[in-house]
C-alpha cells in the first residue's frame, strides 16, 4: 500500500512532528482561551467566545504589579548575572589559577542541583541571618542561579576566540584598553547576549526559589501559583498569550533581517 | 673594529619587565565578585542547611544544633514513598523525553532544510509564556470528559494504564500519568537542544559512507548516528533528571494527594509546617541521591570531560 510505504519511510518526520505538536498544544490552548468567558473562578472549560479580558488585561488586583515586579527583578538579576558571570568567565579562560577544578565545580553545581534543594538552603541561610524576605533576597537568589549559566555561554564564547586576533590588535599599537573594547569585546558579544538572554529568562520564569526566598513579596509566577487555588482570571492567559506572541514576532523578525543581510551580501 | 669586539646586547630579561603586582592580581579581582557570591549565597547556604538538619527545637523556643542525625531516618522512614515515587516519575518523563524528543531533534538535525530555524524557534517559544501557564493548560487538556480522555478511552487505553495503575477510574487528571505527562512536556526543550546540539555536529558523509557499506538505515543508526549523539543523550538526560526530579509544580497542579513528590514535602515543611530539620534533611538526601546517580550516570557513560 502507498500510504503505509509513505508513512514508513517518514516515521521520523512523522514522530518528530508530533512531539512538535505535543509542545505547542498548551499555548494553543492558553491562547484560545484568552478569549473565553469562564463561567466560575476557573477558567478550564470552555464557555463563550469573548474580547473582555483583551480590553482589560490589568483588571484583576494584582496581577500587573506582580508582572511589572517580575520584569524589575529580571533585569536586574540579568544585569548582575552578566557582569558577574563574564568576568568570571574571562578570568577563567584567559589565567591559570590554584583551585581550578574547586572554582570550575563551584560554577557547575549550581546547575546540577535541584532547585529546591538550593531554595531550601537559601532560605535556611536568609532565616539564620534575620534578613527580611522580599525584593533583595529574591534578587540575590536570582543572580545566584542565574550566574553559572552566563559563565558557561560566555566562556564557550571566548575559549573559541582566536587569540592572534588580540596579537594583531596589540602589534598595531593598541593599549590593553583600547583592544579590549574594541576587540575583545565585540567578539565576545554573541556569548555575552546569549548569557543575558537566558539569565533573564530563567530569572522571569523561575517559581520555585522565589516562592521560597520571597516571603510575601508576589511574582508573576507566584500569582499564578495562588491563582491555581483561588481562581484562575482570562488575564492570565491574555498576558501568556501576548508575552508569547511578542518574542516570536521580534525572533522571526530578527531571522528575516539576517536572511535579507545575508543574501544581501551575497549579491 | 671586529664584530666580535661589539658591546653585548642588552639581556632580554630587562625588556620583557616582570608583571607589576596590580597586573598579577588582575584575574583575581575578575574571580573575586562571582565566585564569592557563589560561596556566599550557594555553598554557604548548604552548610546552613547540613547545620538546620541536625538542629532540635521548636519554632517558639529556637532551633539548637544537637547533632539528633535521627532527623534523617525519621525522615525517611516518612517520606520514603515520595522520594520512590520522584525518583520513578522523573526518570520516566525523562525516558518519555528521550524517545519523543529524539525523533525531533534529528528532524531538525537532519530532514527539516530551509525550515531548520522556524522549528527550532518552535521547539523554543513555549518557553516565551510562563511554565506555570502553560501547565494550567494541560488541565484542561486532560479535563474529564475532554477529547483527549473520551479518545483514549474509546480505545480502551485506560483501561490499559488503569491496570497498570497510572490512571483510575478513567480519568487522567489527578493520577500519576498526568504528572509525568506534564513534567515530560516542561523538560522537552532541556533533552531536545543538547539532542539536537551533538546531531548537527554530525557529518552527513558518515551516513552516506555507512550505506554505501550497505548499512541498512536502522544499522546506521545504531552503529553512527547513536554512538556519535551521545554526549547530547547523556547531557540531555541529565538537565531533564535533575530538574524533575526536584519538582513540585506539576505533582501539584496536575496530581493529587497520591501523587505528592518528594519537592512538595519539603515545600510545606519548610513553608507551612515550619519543621525547618526535617524539611533541610529531606533536601539533604534529595541533593545526595540526586548527585550520587549522577556521578554514576556520567562514569558510566564515559563522557567525564563533559563537567
Amino acid at each position: 500500500m502507498p500510504v503505509l510505504r509513505l508513512l514508513r519511510r517518514n516515521l521520523v518526520v512523522i514522530a518528530g512532528l508530533l512531539t512538535l505538536a505535543y509542545m505547542i498544544l498548551p499555548n494553543v490552548v492558553v491562547m484560545v482561551f484568552s478569549f473565553n468567558r469562564p463561567e466560575g473562578r476557573f477558567n478550564y472549560a470552555w464557555q463563550e467566545f469573548s474580547l473582555d479580558a483583551w480590553k482589560d488585561p490589568c483588571g484583576v488586583a494584582d496581577l500587573c504589579g506582580s508582572l511589572s515586579l517580575s520584569l524589575r527583578i529580571a533585569v536586574w538579576a540579568t544585569v548582575g548575572a552578566t557582569v558577574l558571570g563574564t568576568m568570571t568567565a574571562f578570568a577563567l579562560v584567559r589565567y591559570r589559577f590554584r583551585a581550578r577544578g574547586a572554582i570550575n565545580s563551584l560554577i557547575f553545581l549550581p546547575m546540577a542541583m535541584p532547585e529546591v534543594v538550593m531554595a531550601a538552603s537559601l532560605l535556611t541561610l536568609f532565616l539564620n541571618m534575620g534578613a527580611e524576605l522580599g525584593f533583595w533576597t529574591v534578587l540575590i537568589a536570582h543572580i545566584m542561579f542565574c550566574l553559572s549559566f552566563v559563565v558557561t555561554a560566555v566562556k564557550a564564547r571566548v575559549m573559541s576566540m582566536d587569540p592572534r586576533l588580540e596579537e594583531a590588535a596589540r602589534d598595531l599599537y593598541a593599549g590593553p584598553v583600547q583592544t579590549f573594547v574594541r576587540v575583545t569585546l565585540p567578539i565576545a558579544a554573541p556569548g555575552i547576549a546569549a548569557g543575558a538572554l537566558l539569565a533573564f529568562a530563567l530569572s522571569f520564569d523561575d517559581f520555585i526559589i522565589t516562592n521560597f526566598n520571597a516571603g510575601s513579596t508576589v511574582t508573576f509566577p507566584m500569582f499564578v501559583w495562588g491563582s491555581a487555588q483561588r481562581g484562575t482570571p482570562v488575564q492570565i492567559n491574555v498576558i501568556g498569550t501576548a508575552m508569547f506572541v511578542i518574542a516570536v514576532a521580534v525572533v522571526l523578525a530578527g531571522q528575516f533581517i539576517a536572511n535579507r543581510r545575508k543574501s544581501n551580501a551575497g549579491k | 673594529m671586529s664584530v666580535t669586539d661589539a658591546p653585548p646586547a642588552p639581556p632580554v630579561k630587562a625588556v620583557i619587565r616582570k608583571p607589576s603586582t596590580r597586573r598579577r592580581l588582575v584575574p583575581y579581582w575578575l574571580l573575586l565578585p562571582g565566585i564569592l557570591w557563589l560561596l556566599v549565597f550557594f555553598a554557604l547556604p548548604m552548610v546552613y542547611q547540613a547545620s538546620t538538619s541536625v538542629q532540635t527545637g521548636s519554632l517558639e523556643k529556637g532551633f539548637e544544633v544537637t547533632w539528633h542525625f535521627r532527623t534523617y531516618w525519621d525522615a525517611l522512614a516518612d517520606y520514603y514513598p515520595q522520594f520512590v515515587r520522584s525518583l520513578l516519575y522523573a526518570g520516566t518523563a525523562t525516558l518519555l523525553c528521550l524517545l519523543l524528543g529524539y525523533p525531533l531533534a534529528y528532524l531538525i538535525a537532519f530532514k527539516a532544510g530551509r525550515w531548520r530555524n522556524l522549528v527550532l524557534v518552535l521547539v523554543v517559544a513555549p518557553f516565551f509564556t510562563s511554565f506555570l501557564i502553560r501547565t494550567l493548560a494541560w488541565k484542561t487538556i486532560l479535563a474529564d470528559g475532554g477529547a483527549v480522555v473520551d479518545v483514549l478511552h474509546t480505545l480502551h487505553v485506560l483501561d490499559v494504564t488503569a491496570w497498570l495503575g497510572w490512571t483510575e477510574n478513567n480519568r487522567v487528571l489527578a493520577t500519576p500519568m498526568a504528572v509525568v505527562c506534564g513534567l515530560t512536556y516542561n523538560f522537552l526543550p532541556f533533552m531536545i537542544l543538547p539532542l539536537y546540539t551533538s546531531l548537527e555536529r554530525i557529518d552527513g558523509r558518515l551516513h552516506e559512507a555507512a550505506g554505501d557499506l550497505y548499512a541498512t538505515p536502522a544499522t546506521t543508526f545504531r552503529k553512527v548516528t547513536l554512538p556519535l549523539s551521545m554526549p547530547g543523550v547523556v547531557s540531555g538526560t541529565l538537565l531533564t533528571f535533575i530538574p524533575a526530579s526536584g519538582d513540585y509544580v506539576n505533582a501539584e497542579l496536575l496530581g493529587s494527594t497520591d501523587t505528592k513528590m518528594v519537592g512538595s514535602v519539603i515545600q510545606s515543611q519548610f513553608l507551612r509546617v515550619l519543621d525547618y530539620p526535617t524539611a533541610a534533611a529531606l533536601s539533604f538526601i534529595l541533593m545526595a541521591v540526586v548527585l550520587l546517580l549522577v556521578t554514576v550516570y556520567i562514569r558510566r557513560s564515559g563522557t567525564e570531560d563533559l563537567v
